[in-house]
């Protein structure tokens, strides 16, 4: 069996107090493994994104144990899980939120940047990255002057540069266009089968179901079905999908 | 290289406009207290001018003088006195005192006479351009300034005026000798002073001691001292301390001074603080970015201050280089701006505490950043 990267278990979170109060997310058991394209789906305000930010170490659970690479993340403060992201996790977000002033490259760098890792090392292997998301011509080419899946592959590029185990990826093909999205799937899934991360995509875009290895449905803030084995055994609307 | 300074200089330089705004409050800031404390270390030095080109090593003065143009007298006999203390090589009698100056127009204008025997070498005219300084010792010999030509109604050597209706030939000119009081200095024969001043003949403003070369200097000091009872005995060094501190503290104009400096520093402070607020607000959703992806928060403190140190080195080499046009200006002027190595080395010190201090607010601002915020945009 793969390694696990992440792991919920039991994991409960309340937003809000009193009249305002929302249980979140009741009781989450997920386990996120090396090598597997997971997607999380789910209508909104099903709790995706709380779950999202429980994973990526940005919003501590009301109760439950998460481990991140073996490491608990309960008692940890703020620079302590900050560090855990750095060192364990890389994030896309569906807005890209690359840096305006910085190019391709220097976005790409900044994720190895903040480990304190600044040298000519550095500079080589955010080229790299920006090669593999096939975006190394446009290195130093500002945001602004890219397509919205072109910044997506920069964000994508930015998240694996540092060579993380988990990639968390919100609604990544969210505001793209079918050949678009379809790219940056595929890269997804690349990431997490060839360079064996763990990726978790979180979604409601039924066309990216042929890239995952498994689904898991929430609803509510409870997980509601998991299926798993690849393209060929999980069900989704074939006119609507992205072909890999 | 990390990217830290890159980030923070294209933060400051993305938006131009800002960046304008912050320069034009540091720049204004440095230069008003740079032109404070210019005009502080121009009007020190101009307070001690006459002393500091006195030839004494000890200062004979009346009991309580507060500075060189003090006008309390002591009876010159002292001269004697000290005179005969082992070590002393001259004790020079000094007269000094306000006079009227009557130009041939008829008009009047105050002076300063300063009146010492030349023969000493121990105060008298410098930087002379035209004219003889011994022909001094003549009666109604004067040596003027060039630069008061127009209030003392002279144009040349030989043009003549009076004295507390004495009649004066001016004898020799000198340049940049200027008052810090804007009535001008008269250097005269130790004879003529006392008349001009109206001072009794046994009467001396100071007495300027020299020593021999191989006395002890604390040594003469104290022999002095007990030889000139209540009258006081200062090093040069001390006189000096004593006028500076009279005139830039005693007279509030010092503190004046400062509070104009301080000014400057506040205003430059709240500029900076809130134009580096603004802009870090404006790149909430970037530092958000940064700590989601798990920067420190050190990192990005480094890119504030980077920020800040940026403003406060693009804004300093502005100011300087403003200052120094105004030190050019007013070379020549009545009260010259000087401005030191030291006085620089102090305002961009200055300058980086203040803009570093001004980044407190955005890095409190960003400090309360919730990473979680990056996913709801």
């Amino acid at each position: 069996m793969s390694e696990t990267i992440i792991e919920a278990t039991a994991i409960k979170k309340t937003l809000g107090r009193g009249a305002g109060e929302v249980q979140a997310l009741r009781g989450v058991d997920l386990a996120l493994r090396r090598g597997e394209l997971t997607l999380l789906m789910g209508p909104s305000g099903s709790g995706k994104t709380t779950l999202l930010l429980v994973l990526g170490c940005m919003l501590a659970p009301s109760s439950g144990i998460l481990t991140v690479c073996g490491t608990p993340t309960s008692g940890v403060d703020k620079e302590g899980l900050a560090k855990i992201r750095r060192d364990h996790i890389g994030f896309v977000f569906q807005s890209y939120h690359l840096f305006p002033t910085l190019t391709a490259a220097q976005n790409v760098r900044l994720a190895v940047d903040i480990r304190g890792e600044h040298g000519r090392k550095a500079k080589k292997e955010a080229r790299k990255a920006l090669s593999m998301v096939g975006l190394e011509q446009k290195a130093d080419t500002l945001p602004g002057e890219l397509s919205g899946g072109e910044q997506q592959r920069v964000a994508i590029a930015r998240a694996f540069v540092a060579n993380p185990s988990v990639i968390l990826a919100d609604e990544p093909t969210a505001a793209l266009d079918g050949n678009n999205g379809r790219t940056i799937m595929r890269i997804l899934a690349d990431t997490a089968h060839q360079r064996e991360r763990a990726v978790l995509v979180v979604t409601h875009d039924p066309r990216v179901i042929p890239f995952a290895d498994r689904i898991v449905e929430i609803e509510d803030g409870l997980l509601v079905g998991t299926e798993s084995g690849g393209p060929e055994r999980l069900h989704f609307p074939k006119t609507a999908a992205f072909r890999p | 290289m990390s990217l830290a300074p890159t980030l923070a200089s294209r933060n400051l330089f993305h938006d131009r406009l800002r960046f304008i705004a912050t320069l034009v409050g540091i720049v204004f800031s440095v230069v008003l207290v740079m032109i404070q404390m210019g005009l502080f270390l121009g009007f020190g030095r101009m307070v001690t001018t006459m002393i500091d080109h006195a030839s004494a090593d000890l200062w004979v003065l009346p009991k309580g003088a507060k500075c060189f143009e003090d006008p309390s007298l002591l009876d010159a006999k002292l001269r004697d006195k000290v005179a005969s203390v082992d070590g002393v090589a001259s004790v020079v009698p000094l007269v000094i005192g306000f006079s009227d100056w009557r130009l041939e127009s008829g008009e009047m204008t105050p002076v300063f006479v300063v009146g010492a025997d030349l023969r000493d070498g121990s105060l008298g005219p410098w930087n002379v351009v035209e004219g003889n300084v011994r022909a001094l010792s003549q009666n109604g010999a004067v040596v003027v300034d060039r630069s008061y030509y127009d209030r003392l109604g002279v144009s040349k050597v030989g043009s003549t005026a009076e004295i507390r209706g004495r009649r004066v030939k001016v004898v020799a000119l000198t340049d940049g000798i200027r008052s810090f009081t804007t009535t001008p200095y008269i250097f005269v024969d130790l004879k003529n002073a006392r008349t001009y001043t109206g001072a009794f003949p046994d009467r001396a403003s100071n007495l300027l001691v020299r020593l021999k070369p191989d006395a002890d200097r604390d040594t003469v000091l104290a022999a002095v001292r007990a030889q000139v009872g209540e009258h006081e005995v200062l090093t040069t060094d001390e006189f000096r301390s004593r006028s500076r501190s009279f005139w830039l503290f005693g007279t509030g104009a010092g503190a004046a001074l400062f509070a104009g400096a301080l000014l400057g520093v506040i205003v430059g402070t709240v500029i900076v603080a809130q134009t580096l607020y603004s802009s870090t607000k404006d790149h909430l959703s970037e530092f958000a970015t940064l700590r989601a992806m798990g920067s420190s928060n050190g990192y990005i403190y480094r890119v504030i201050i980077y920020q800040a140190l940026l403003n406060a080195v693009i804004g300093f080499v502005i100011a300087t280089a403003i200052g120094a046009v105004v030190v050019e200006m007013t070379a020549k002027s009545a009260l010259p701006i000087v401005i030191t190595p030291w006085l620089i080395a102090a305002l961009f010190v200055l300058t980086v505490v203040m803009c570093v201090a001004s980044a407190i607010g955005a890095i409190v601002r960003v400090v309360r950043i919730d990473p979680a915020t990056v996913f709801m945009r």
